[in-house]
């Protein structure tokens, strides 16, 4: 089993990927709704779980991302080559402006400077004409390239998973690399890490834009699935969502991150449906905080902290 | 006579307070230079200046003929100041040996290539290797840091300083705490680490101080009162009667 265990998440890959052509438009749409909120949360994970640095504001970069996509395809729709770097890049780019002031701050000043900041970028396209206002906008035609057409469910499905397989791929590289070890000597001790040598400001930046273009990819993703981007995509409560995902499914862990997205997905979608809780279902946020703060309580260390708890030695 | 690091007129206030008021002192290779002073004297302060924690409010700080005052504390580590913290600051959760390198990997940092293992980093595998049998520590190098008995957190204080590979070695109170034993152990690693280094060594324990520092600079409410040897100290009146006491 141990030695399964690195392979364990590709392994989920390869079922998912052979699973798709019999899953029903139902739950393959789930599923997709689940992998880029994934993504979403593996981008967040590499803040807070990897650097130590707890953002209020992320869903900025994803917003930001999805509108970047709608905007530029225009009328004609656009290809995949062009929008996916420039979904990315416009995320990176505000998390550039946002992570060079806020990285000032600390602790719960920089929770409240990143917040500020998602808001802001929130208020330009709720109140302005840039991104039609608070109904959003729709995108006429859906990326492509070459073959690969965004219109199809099934394409849909195999993109994500291949952007959610190479996200987190990437992380784990990160994870095990110098700069890595970096993020996590800050994490735990930044003035140690500044009385070794590392300039810690250029880090956690680095860290900062990283995540800001893959939560850019994600509101890619999203945008070429629905078709449709809306300013509640950089609200603060989305903000929040996520970083529930990562603590809800384990803080440090990019698994936890992906089962957070599970868990929490799964959550709402149950709390939410009559024919499982009944009329409960129509006060689903009530019954989901309390579901939320059960397991904070039962599971200080999120989910994956059970199988950390049955077996020995615990998995990353 | 060369000197590692040179301090001229170096001061701190804070606000109306002058924590360190015109402090100059040199630190040679070779040489344990002790600065002692009742709580408040303003060493810390001045360690947190030399290795750029705080800004000087005035005064110049050169290493080897080199103006630093100005640099971030993050090059001055890479230029060779190494310092260590009177609260052991250790990465408990990381293995004894990750705490050494993880400081030694920001000489060669290389933070792009995340296709290459932070384990697998030769040059900082190393050099946390060397440090960690300079400190005695090898033994110990697998296991969490955070489990540890205090002395040898002391001693992986010291050897984290060494994996940064200094020339400078600013010492806040590395004995703090310290059994007889386990002092005796610190102090026969100071001793040897001093024929290649220039050290600052801050401490309480008068006893130790005496015994191994080649000069002393004590200070009172951020003043220098007097440096030298340890005996023309030992015998200085002023010095006797500001800070050691009558009898000692």
């Amino acid at each position: 089993m141990r030695r399964l265990d690195p392979f364990l998440p590709l392994l989920c890959a390869v079922v998912l990927a052979l699973l798709a052509p019999v899953l029903s438009p139902y739950v393959s749409d789930f599923v997709v709704k689940v992998m880029i909120l994934s993504i979403f949360a593996l981008s967040l994970e590499l803040l807070v779980g990897m650097t130590g640095l707890v953002s209020l504001g992320h869903a900025a970069f994803y917003g930001i991302g999805a509108y970047a996509t709608v905007l530029a395809s225009g009328t004609e729709g656009g290809s995949i080559a062009l929008l996916l770097p420039l979904a990315m890049g416009s995320a990176a780019a505000y998390a550039l402006f946002v992570g060079a002031l806020s990285l000032r701050t600390r602790g719960v000043y920089f929770i409240m400077v990143t917040l500020a900041f998602a808001q802001m970028a929130y208020f330009v396209f709720h109140d302005t004409k840039v991104g039609g206002g608070s109904d959003g906008i729709y995108m006429y035609v859906r990326p492509t390239l070459g073959a690969i057409d965004m219109e199809s469910r099934a394409v849909q499905f195999y993109v994500v998973l291949a952007a959610l397989v190479a996200c987190y791929g990437l992380l784990a590289l990160v994870r095990r690399s110098r700069f890595g070890a970096a993020l996590a000597g800050i994490r735990v001790n930044e003035q140690r890490m500044r009385a070794a040598g590392f300039a810690v400001y250029g880090y956690k930046l680095a860290a900062f834009v990283l995540a800001g273009a893959l939560a850019g990819l994600a509101g890619f993703l999203l945008a070429a699935r629905d078709g449709v981007v809306n300013p509640e995509l950089l609200a603060w409560h989305n903000s929040g969502e996520v970083l529930l995902m990562i603590i809800l499914g384990g803080l440090g862990h990019l698994r936890g991150a992906i089962i957070g997205a599970v868990a929490f997905t799964l959550l709402k979608e149950l709390l939410s449906t009559h024919g499982f809780v009944g009329p409960l279902a129509d006060h689903w946020q009530l019954t989901l905080g309390i579901a939320i703060i059960a397991f904070v309580a039962l599971l200080p260390k999120g989910i994956i902290g059970i199988a950390a708890r049955l077996s020995p030695k615990g998995s990353t | 006579m060369s000197s590692f690091l040179s301090v001229t007129g170096l001061t701190r206030r804070f606000g109306g307070l002058v924590a360190v008021n015109q402090v100059s002192l040199d630190l040679h290779k070779g040489e344990i230079h002790a600065v002692i002073g009742t709580n408040g004297a303003g060493k810390s302060t001045l360690i947190n200046m030399l290795s750029g924690e705080i800004d000087a409010s005035a005064g110049r700080i050169t290493l080897q003929g080199e103006d630093v005052t100005r640099r971030a504390q993050s090059r001055r580590a890479r230029d060779g100041i190494g310092r260590s913290y009177q609260r052991t600051t250790i990465f408990p959760e990381f293995s004894v040996h990750e705490n050494c390198r993880l400081c030694a990997q920001a000489a060669a940092a290389k933070p792009w290539a995340i296709w290459q293992a932070a384990s697998r980093c030769a040059t900082s595998t190393a050099v946390a290797n060397e440090a960690l049998r300079a400190a005695g520590l090898e033994a110990h190098a697998q296991r969490a840091a955070g489990t540890l008995s205090h002395g040898a957190k002391r001693q992986l204080e010291i050897a984290m300083c060494l994996a940064t590979r200094p020339r400078v070695l600013l010492l806040d109170e590395p004995l703090a705490g310290m059994g007889a034993e386990e002092t005796e152990r610190m102090l026969a690693l100071l001793t040897q680490l001093k024929a290649s280094h220039a050290i600052l060594l801050v401490e309480h324990d008068m006893d130790a101080v005496f015994r191994i520092a080649d000069r002393i600079t004590v200070m009172v409410n951020g003043t220098v009162i007097a440096t030298g040897e340890p005996a023309a100290i030992r015998h200085n009146a002023e010095v006797r009667t500001a800070y050691l006491g009558e009898g000692h």
